[in-house]
C-alpha cells in the first residue's frame, strides 16, 4: 500500500499549500486525483514521490513509515516510486542523451551494465527509434521527450508510478499511447498508479477510482 | 531557391564585434607563440648586460631600446611577458577550481554549510584583495610560486559567488527531483547534473581572470613585493624604469607597459565574445 494519512504540506511552514490530505493506494490499482490548477496536487504527488518533506501528516510505503525525503530517503524506497512529470522539457538533464537520459537511474544505482538491455526494451515499448535515442533533449519534440521520461521512470521496475499531469503537454494520440504503455506496465507487474490531472474525461476512463481533490484535503 | 540573396549580406559585411574577436584572437595566438618559441629558439641570453649599450633608444638591432645596464628590452618584454601569463594562468585556473568547489559544495549541501562558507566568502571579500595578496606573499620569500598563492587565494571569491548562484538555480530543477528518484546520492547529482551545467560559467570566469590576475602579479611586482627584482616580469620591467623615466628615457615603461595592456585587453575581449555566446541577453554587460 501508498498511504498519505493527513499531509500538510507548502513551501512556508506559515502557510502551507493544503491541509490533511489523505490517500490510499493499494498495488495493482490506479487511482485519478481530479483538481483545479493551483490546489496543491502536484505538491501532494511531489510528496508522494518523498520529493517534498510535508509539513504535518504520514507517508507510508508498503508498511514503512517514511521519515526521511529527497536524497535522505532510504534508496530502495525512493526507487520503489517512479515519477513522471508534466515539463518533460524541464525534468530531462539537457547534457544527456536520451539513451543515457534512460539509463541514468541504472547507473546511479550501480546497474548500469543492465543498461544496454533495458533500454532497448523500455525504447521499443515507448516507441523511440534508435536515431531518437542518440539525440539530445533539444532534438526532439516534447512528446518524444516525454516518451524517454516514462522509459525513465519505468527502468528501475518501481512498485508505484506517479504520474503528474504526464499528459498535459501533449497531443491526443501521444497520450493514447503513454497510457497504454503505463497500464501494459501496471498489468505486467501489478504495479499500483496515481494520477494526478485535471482532464475528467481522461481520469475517469484510465484510472479504477478517481477521486475529486476538494473531498481528500481537509479545508482550514 | 538556389540564390540565396540574404546570405550574401552576412558574407560581405562584418560587424564590428567580429572584428574585435579577430584581432583579439589574432593577438593572443601571437603572444602564446611568443612566449612558447622564443625563450628555446632565439638563443640569445636576455640576461647578457653591456654597459656600453646602456639606455639606447629603439633602434634597428634593439626595436625596443635597452634598460639601464644595457640589456635588450625586446627580448626582457617576451621573458617577462612569459612569466606574467603563466603566473596568470596558474593562478587563474587554482581559483577557479577553488571558487567552484566552494560554491557548487555551498550551495548542494546548503543549509548551514551553505551560510558558514557564504559569510566567510562576504568576510573575505571586504578586504581590499590586493591587500590581502600582499599579507599572503609577505609570508614568503619573494618568488613565482608565492605570487601564484597569493592571486589564487585571493581570487577564487567572486567564482564561487557565482558557481554558488547558478547550483542554487539548477538545484530546483525537476531533472533534479527525477535524477532523486532514480536513487542518484547527492554526490552524484552534484557530479553528473550540477557541475556540468555551471562549467561553461566557470570557465569563462578562469579566461577573464587570467588578464586580471596578470595585472595583480605586475602589481605585487611593482610594489617590490612580487618576483625577485633580477627576474623579468613585467611588473619589474615597469619598476626598474621609472628612474630613467624621469630622465626623459621613456621606451623602458612605455613597452613593458604595452605588454602588459594589449595581451589583457586581447584576451579579455575573446572573453567578452564567448560570455555572449553563453549568455547574448547579457550583451550590455560586456565591455571590459
Amino acid at each position: 500500500m501508498l498511504e498519505l494519512h493527513a499531509i500538510t504540506a507548502g513551501y512556508d511552514p506559515r502557510a502551507p499549500v493544503f491541509h490533511g490530505a489523505s490517500l490510499t493506494i493499494a498495488p495493482g490499482e490506479a487511482v485519478g486525483l481530479l483538481g483545479p490548477s493551483g490546489c496543491g496536487k502536484s505538491t501532494l504527488a511531489r510528496v508522494a514521490a518523498l520529493l517534498h518533506r510535508p509539513d504535518a501528516g504520514r507517508v507510508v510505503v508498503d508498511g514503512t513509515e517514511v521519515r526521511r525525503w529527497r536524497h535522505r530517503a532510504p534508496r530502495e524506497l525512493r526507487t520503489a516510486i517512479g515519477v513522471v512529470f508534466q515539463q518533460p522539457r524541464t525534468s530531462a538533464d539537457p547534457r544527456l542523451r536520451l539513451r543515457d537520459l534512460i539509463a541514468e537511474p541504472l547507473r546511479a544505482t550501480g546497474r548500469g551494465d543492465l543498461a544496454a538491455g533495458r533500454v532497448a526494451e523500455l525504447a521499443a515499448a515507448v516507441g523511440l527509434t534508435d536515431d531518437l535515442l542518440g539525440r539530445r533533449p533539444h532534438e526532439v519534440s516534447d512528446g518524444q521527450l516525454q516518451r524517454a521520461c516514462l522509459a525513465r521512470a519505468l527502468v528501475l521496475r518501481p512498485r508505484w508510478l506517479v504520474c503528474d499531469e504526464m499528459t498535459a503537454m501533449l497531443d491526443a494520440s501521444t497520450t493514447a499511447a503513454l497510457v497504454a504503455v503505463v497500464e501494459a506496465y501496471r498489468r505486467e507487474r501489478g504495479a499500483g498508479l496515481l494520477v494526478v490531472g485535471h482532464d475528467r474525461v481522461l481520469l475517469e476512463r484510465w484510472c479504477d477510482r478517481t477521486e475529486e481533490w476538494a473531498d481528500r484535503v481537509r479545508t482550514p | 531557391m538556389a540564390d540565396v540573396v540574404w546570405r550574401s549580406h552576412g558574407r560581405t559585411r562584418r560587424s564590428t564585434r567580429t572584428v574585435r574577436v579577430t584581432v583579439s584572437a589574432v593577438i593572443t595566438g601571437a603572444v602564446v607563440l611568443a612566449v612558447l618559441l622564443v625563450p628555446p629558439l632565439v638563443r640569445l641570453d636576455q640576461q647578457a648586460v653591456d654597459l656600453a649599450l646602456k639606455l639606447r633608444p629603439p633602434s634597428f638591432e634593439h626595436p625596443f631600446g635597452t634598460d639601464d645596464v644595457g640589456r635588450d628590452l625586446l627580448l626582457r618584454c617576451v621573458y617577462g611577458l612569459r612569466v606574467s601569463l603563466l603566473v596568470g594562468v596558474v593562478a587563474a585556473l587554482v581559483a577557479t577550481v577553488i571558487g567552484t568547489a566552494v560554491g557548487a559544495a555551498a550551495a548542494a549541501f546548503g543549509g548551514w554549510t551553505d551560510r558558514l562558507v557564504m559569510r566567510l566568502v562576504d568576510t573575505f571579500s571586504s578586504v581590499p584583495h590586493l591587500l590581502l595578496g600582499i599579507f599572503v606573499v609577505a609570508m614568503f620569500r619573494p618568488g613565482v610560486w608565492p605570487v601564484i598563492v597569493s592571486v589564487a587565494l585571493t581570487h577564487w571569491l567572486s567564482t564561487a559567488r557565482i558557481v554558488r548562484s547558478e547550483v542554487l538555480s539548477l538545484r530546483s530543477r525537476p531533472y533534479v527531483d527525477a535524477a532523486i528518484s532514480g536513487g542518484a546520492s547527492r554526490w552524484r547529482v552534484t557530479v553528473r547534473h550540477l557541475l556540468p551545467a555551471v562549467l561553461p560559467q566557470a570557465g569563462l570566469a578562469a579566461v577573464l581572470m587570467v588578464p586580471h590576475a596578470m595585472w595583480h602579479e605586475s602589481a605585487l611586482s611593482f610594489l617590490g613585493l612580487g618576483l625577485p627584482a633580477h627576474q623579468a616580469s613585467l611588473g619589474n620591467l615597469v619598476q626598474t624604469a621609472r628612474g630613467s623615466l624621469l630622465a626623459g628615457d621613456w621606451w623602458p615603461t612605455l613597452f613593458p607597459g604595452l605588454f602588459l595592456i594589449v595581451p589583457t585587453l586581447a584576451v579579455a575581449g575573446l572573453a567578452g565574445a564567448w560570455r555572449e555566446r553563453i549568455n547574448p541577453r547579457r550583451r550590455s554587460e560586456l565591455m571590459l
